[in-house]
């Protein structure tokens, strides 16, 4: 980017900087630590200049927003032509309460909503069953048929605001009960829009809200592909996941190259099948944690984007849309702290900033009380306020990209790539993902970081403010969100009565008809919409699932 | 030498944050103790059967989804009605304040939160087994 000259000038004058002030301030005054590094445990110089991107050709390797390799962002206008999704992650106790929540964040300005689900339901398993104990509604909504589906959404014009679920193991059954509704209401399936986590990969990795083995887990997802394309084609059916790696306690690196490694291994699964690259590519999405590191973290956005560019393009996809790595964001919730709760706003507010600057197409800010509860009603408007405020009031979001350039962000942006490369290098000589998976690769990867993490904070080499150091003795003194006690049972009786009136010759034939379905290699998604349509329950679906594909059970590594 | 003290690592129910339990679960072994990790999913009867069979002197239960009222509450229950009572049971996760004192009285002896220091951890579990 520089002309020879130009650059042997800056050299020099470095040289001489370092020599003749550097050095000897240094000498006089040291710096506060030996060495300094990010979260990924990379040595971070003390200045950087042109020297560190000389290598950079700006055309090739940054570019223009909404032009390969999309370094810049995947619009051209980006922020400016349209803000980010502020999607609040919400869920709890019954439907009812449940939807209450969403119409209180719709009404104080939430952009689309994300639907978290309960333990239960992320297992595929109904209210009333025996493994359910103790957790009803506890982390999530309880959703166990398509009649408390039709209750979460009572209201809500689903045909116009989109809608994100975090589910995984049964995902294909519960995007089926959010189809179904929409179809119940008169709303066509072509026009609805939103997305469903569906990641596998990293449930076996991080989250380990897993049912059926990778076989059939990958089988499903594919299915959810192709039928995502052809039937219902504004949603996205994946949405491939670093954030759990992340909170489960990698590095930035690590997140970034795991997630970005299952998101190739998802296009050659569905390639495999035969499907056109061009056609699902363009439905991917990913979902990113956005941590405390600030520059790290806008550089771990950045290097996904050009990554993911080169390797659909590798893989032989055409398309721009194909080609864009468009990602949600959630800000980091193990950094949120039990002690003093309040300061987690600023965490959040910080965090969330790396996240909009790195080019976010949608965002979760976590509220202040998460390390102690689920959050109060007055938490979470704080936390949506504290995006509105980076969106109306910060000027951040009036030019694209405003970091890039920066010789150190473009530097780090380069050093995560090129790591990036050398782990996949890694994933490679285990035979793949999955065989990593098996071996237990990135639960030891991770265990390894978490426990260096916690470790740096135990030996105060890291400071968490209220935690480690200027704690302070307040009492605490923060409301905490309680839940209707009588929901579980009411739950319950709705199970019961919907099974009692069902049309049970129709229920018994569209789980039959499913079993078959599964035991051969038909795409699924028609046969569990009738199941669901039916209201054939989660977890009687699932159960016809377990019993044709079985279940999975991971090695305890720690 | 002494007898080395024996700790069950395990995650009751459903929930699947176990980064808690596995940097316990290594820091308790780096202290000295011998840990046994059940792992995930585990049922109260899985954890104490667990217990016997390895004669563990603590059993240390993570979780973060909120079902800790009833799920560390079914594993003391347990023990109780086997006579098994000199097994030390300690727990963390995301545990309101509120909470505590209704755990403690249920068996749960240690209780700790987001933000404990490992050596908290370790050090209350050596001052306290009672086998």
């Amino acid at each position: 980017m520089y002309n020879k000259k130009e650059l042997n000038r800056i050299k020099e004058k470095k040289i001489d900087w370092e020599k003749n002030h550097y050095s000897k301030l240094v000498k006089i005054h040291p710096e506060r630590k030996d060495k300094f590094e990010n979260l990924s445990g990379t040595e971070i110089k003390n200045i950087y200049t042109p020297e560190d991107i000389e290598h950079l050709e700006y055309n090739k390797d940054i570019g223009f927003p909404g032009e390969y390799p999309f370094l810049r962002g995947v619009h051209s206008t980006m922020h400016r032509g349209r803000l980010w999704t502020m999607r609040q992650f919400a869920g709890f106790g019954s439907a009812e309460e449940t939807n209450e929540r969403y119409k209180y964040l719709l009404e104080h300005g939430e952009t689309g909503l994300s639907v978290a689900f309960d333990y239960p339901t992320l297992y595929g398993y109904d209210t009333d069953n025996l493994l359910a104990r103790g957790e009803f509604g506890k982390c999530g909504v309880a959703i166990s048929s398509l009649k408390d589906m039709e209750i979460l959404f009572d209201g809500i014009p689903v045909d116009d605001v989109t809608t994100s679920m975090t589910i995984n193991g049964p995902a294909a059954i519960v995007w089926a009960m959010y189809v179904a509704n929409a179809e119940n209401r008169g709303i066509s399936k072509k026009i609805i829009g939103g997305t469903i986590q569906n990641d596998i990969l990293k449930e076996y990795i991080a989250q380990k809200s897993f049912i059926f083995p990778p076989e059939p887990s990958m089988r499903l997802i594919v299915d959810t592909f192709e039928y995502g394309f052809k039937q219902v084609p504004r949603w996205n059916t994946i949405s491939i996941s670093g954030y759990h790696i992340r909170e489960a306690g990698s590095t930035a690196v690590q997140e970034l190259a795991f997630t970005l490694g299952d998101g190739i291994e998802y296009v050659k699964a569905a390639m495999k099948r035969g499907l056109d690259i061009d056609k699902f590519a363009p439905r991917l999405s990913f979902f990113f944690n956005a941590h405390n590191d600030f520059f790290e973290e806008i550089a771990k956005y950045r290097a996904a984007r050009r990554i993911w560019a080169k390797e659909l393009k590798k893989l032989g996809a055409k398309k721009t849309r194909s080609l864009l790595m468009r990602f949600h964001t959630q800000t980091a919730g193990c950094t949120l702290t039990a002690q003093q709760p309040e300061i987690n706003i600023v965490r959040v507010t910080l965090q969330a900033l790396a996240a909009v600057l790195g080019g976010t197409q949608s965002l979760h800010t976590n509220s202040m009380d998460e390390a102690l509860a689920l959050p109060s009603e007055k938490a979470v408007r704080i936390a949506l306020r504290t995006q509105q405020i980076i969106a109306e009031e910060s000027g951040v979001t009036d030019t694209i990209d405003p970091l890039g350039g920066s010789y150190y962000i473009e530097w780090l942006t380069d050093k995560m790539e090129e790591e990036t490369y050398r782990y996949f290098d890694k994933v490679e000589k285990f035979g793949g993902v999955i065989p990593a998976i098996e071996k237990g690769f990135f639960q030891r990867e991770i265990a390894e970081s978490a426990y260096r993490y916690q470790k740096e904070i135990d030996e105060n080499k890291r400071i968490v403010v209220g935690v480690n150091d200027y704690k302070t003795d307040e009492e605490l003194s923060i409301p905490i969100l309680r839940m209707d006690e009588k929901g579980e049972q009411r739950q319950i009786n709705r199970l019961k009565k919907l099974r009692r009136e069902r049309n049970q010759s129709k229920f018994d034939r569209n789980l039959k008809r499913l079993k078959k379905a599964a035991e051969g290699d038909e795409n699924l998604m028609p046969y569990i919409l009738d199941c669901v349509h039916g209201y054939a329950t989660l977890g009687e679906t699932c159960d016809v699932l377990r019993e044709v594909f079985g279940e999975y059970k991971e090695p305890a590594i720690y | 030498m002494e007898k080395k003290i024996r700790v069950l690592v395990a995650k009751p129910g459903l929930d699947g944050h176990d980064r808690g339990a596995k940097v316990v679960a290594r820091a308790l072994r780096d202290a000295g103790m011998e840990v046994i990790y059940a792992g995930l999913h585990q049922t109260a009867e899985m954890i104490v059967e667990t217990a016997i069979q390895e004669d563990v002197d603590v059993i240390a239960l993570s979780l973060l989804s909120g079902a800790h009222m009833t799920l560390f509450v079914d594993v003391t229950k347990l023990l109780k009605d086997k006579n098994m009572e000199d097994v030390l049971v300690v727990g963390g996760g995301v545990i309101p304040k509120e909470d505590i004192p209704a755990l403690k009285k249920a068996g749960i002896a240690g209780v700790f939160g987001p933000g404990t220091p490992t050596d908290d951890i370790v050090d209350f579990i050596k001052k306290n087994v009672k086998k």
